[in-house]
């Protein structure tokens, strides 16, 4: 069999599987909206832990952090220690634990759902939606342009990028359709631990090359030997700090994570998940970008364009395994897309489509709708990755700021009872403003008595301005409630846990 | 409080700018695996004591 068409088996023969484990999901299934988002609300600890875990890896795990680590060092994992394993499990806890409590008394769906009905207002319903929507449309079609380069690096440019694209959308639409929820949890966990035994292995396999890690870290230090200090130029202690505050509350906001929120069958699962989280973060960041640091010691020369962990690969170990690698970043990037399609489908659905336009839509209809939109929604991103605008590209790379903004203002919301309407309108509104403005507007340098002031610009003195968005919107929800008074139709008791 | 001091000690910021090395990786790298190992022990004890604490919840 030749390199080429052993590559594709390998690829497609995953693909298929991940197919099959839909169709089962599904068997069991109800045709109800309720079931077909959220699973019936019946998930437990260790598909919650690897849902939630493969939904937040993307294309990065495999390619764009160990090409970091390779270019500058292995602080990343420290990033990601702090963002993922420690302040995103205090999040979960904060935010996760309360909107599993509310959700389950309430029956929600989405997080616009419930600050739509907390404060009465269908209007915040649909700018809640709308803004996750703006900012999940173009982070959707960064994965599928991720995996149209992943398919063409792997067969050499045999299957161009669009056809690769688009044999990953195809997939991705048939098995979120029919499956739903379950069927996207069920094979995220399956992608998870794919995901996770991969690396190991290709841990081992390079490092028995080499010597072990001591003969790898020696590499690396008689080429490289500032990648082995803490710190550099590059990684700040501001760069570090805004980096891990950011990703880690705008992850929180992504729907497809926020959803997760709702789905435990119980708080038992919620509590597991929680304690596992730091070490399951570890098992996986520390190997991955380890390999990309180590390839700077082995003197590997990565290619314009090309990513470091497949290059390594292709160095050390067989073809059949660096296909199976490929096969994990694939999964990786599908895991979190059919998630985000599926999300976004019930935000565009439920939030949008039924209180603007449908109101007296039945269960059945908008299970059906759920699935007409995860198709549009995939097609158009897919379109819209063929022609790779400049603008959208932008807005993706940026989606983990903007989401972050919407964080703090729904954090209040949920602990504060004195949080009106126009605080939390103004608050998400207000801090979005700031935030769009410094990612579309160009920077300018004023002169201010003096001394040269940057306007504009996406960082001030190395800190992110997405940490000045999230204070405003946090200090308007709660200012803006201060002075104004609730309207008639909102209702606090809504977000009370315990009263009864 | 103990969840600050979990978040801000992740980060070895004391070993900055230290190359020695152990067993083939960094020491800050081994201080943060190690973190993350009491990390999940703190919250695991969390969830066994005062996971409700904060929520109001009372009767479960």
């Amino acid at each position: 069999m030749s390199e080429l068409s052993l590559q594709l088996g390998i690829v497609v023969g995953y693909l298929v599987v991940a197919l099959l484990i839909g169709l089962v999901a599904y068997r069991v299934s109800t045709n109800v909206a309720e079931d077909y988002y959220l699973a019936d609300r019946s998930i437990g600890t260790l598909v919650l832990l690897f849902t939630t875990f493969a939904t937040l890896l993307s294309a990065f795990t495999f390619f764009g952090g160990p090409n970091l680590a390779y270019a500058q060092g292995p602080e990343w994992i420290l990033v990601m220690g702090v963002m993922d394993g420690v302040l995103f499990a205090i999040l979960w806890y904060l935010i996760g634990y309360k909107q599993w409590l509310i959700g389950q008394r309430e029956g929600y769906v989405t997080l616009s759902e419930m600050l739509g009905d907390r404060f009465g207002s269908t209007r915040l319903r649909g700018l809640v939606a709308g803004v996750s929507l703006f900012w999940l449309f173009p982070y959707v079609m960064l994965q599928q342009m991720g995996a149209g380069e992943a398919i063409t690096g792997l067969t050499g440019g045999a299957i161009p990028y669009w056809a690769g694209a688009a044999l990953i959308t195809a997939f991705m639409i048939l098995y979120v359709v029919i499956a739903g929820m379950r069927g996207v949890a069920w094979t995220d966990t399956i992608q998870g631990l794919f995901m996770l035994s991969v690396v190991w292995i290709a841990v081992a396999w390079v490092l028995s090359a080499v010597g072990g890690p001591s003969g790898a870290t020696a590499a690396l230090q008689s080429t490289n030997p500032e990648f082995l200090a803490l710190g550099s130029d590059f990684y700040t202690p501001a760069y570090i700090i805004s980096t891990a505050v950011v990703i880690a509350f705008g992850v929180t906001m992504f729907p497809q994570i926020n959803q997760r929120f709702f789905v435990a069958g119980s708080d038992r699962v919620l509590k597991r998940s929680f304690a596992l989280w730091p070490v399951l973060v570890v098992l996986l960041f520390v190997p991955a970008f380890l390999l990309g640091t180590w390839a700077a010691g082995l003197g590997i020369e990565v290619p314009e364009g090309a990513n470091v962990l497949p290059v390594l690969l292709s160095e050390y170990t067989p073809v059949w395994f660096a296909a199976l690698v490929i096969a994990g970043a694939l999964a990786a990037m599908m895991s979190s897309s059919d998630s985000m399609l599926l999300s976004g489908s019930s935000y565009f659905i439920r939030d949008l489509y039924r209180p603007f336009v449908d109101p007296t839509m039945g269960e059945d209809k908008e299970a059906w709708l759920a699935r007409v939109g995860v198709a549009l929604f995939a097609t158009a991103t897919f379109v819209a990755s063929l022609s790779r605008p400049g603008t959208l590209i932008e807005v993706g790379n940026t989606a983990f700021g903007g989401f972050a903004q919407l964080t703090l203002p729904v954090m209040v919301a949920l602990y504060w009872q004195g949080t009106t309407r126009s605080g939390i309108v103004a608050g998400i509104a207000g801090s979005q403003l700031l935030y769009l403005s410094h990612v579309f507007v160009p920077q300018v340098t004023v002169d201010l008595a003096g001394t040269a002031v940057p306007l504009f610009a996406r960082a001030y003195g190395g800190w992110d301005v997405a940490l000045a968005g999230m204070a405003l919107g946090a200090l308007l929800t709660i200012g803006v409630s201060l002075v104004t008074t609730p309207a008639t139709e909102e209702d606090d008791s809504r977000f009370a846990i315990g009263a009864d | 409080m103990t969840f600050t001091v979990l978040v801000v000690l992740a980060v070895p910021w004391f070993l900055w700018g230290d190359p020695r090395t152990a067993a083939g990786l960094p020491i800050w790298l081994w201080w943060h695996i190690g973190w993350m190992g009491l990390a999940s022990g703190v919250f695991y004890l969390f969830t066994r004591a005062d996971w409700d604490r904060y929520m109001g919840v009372s009767d479960v």
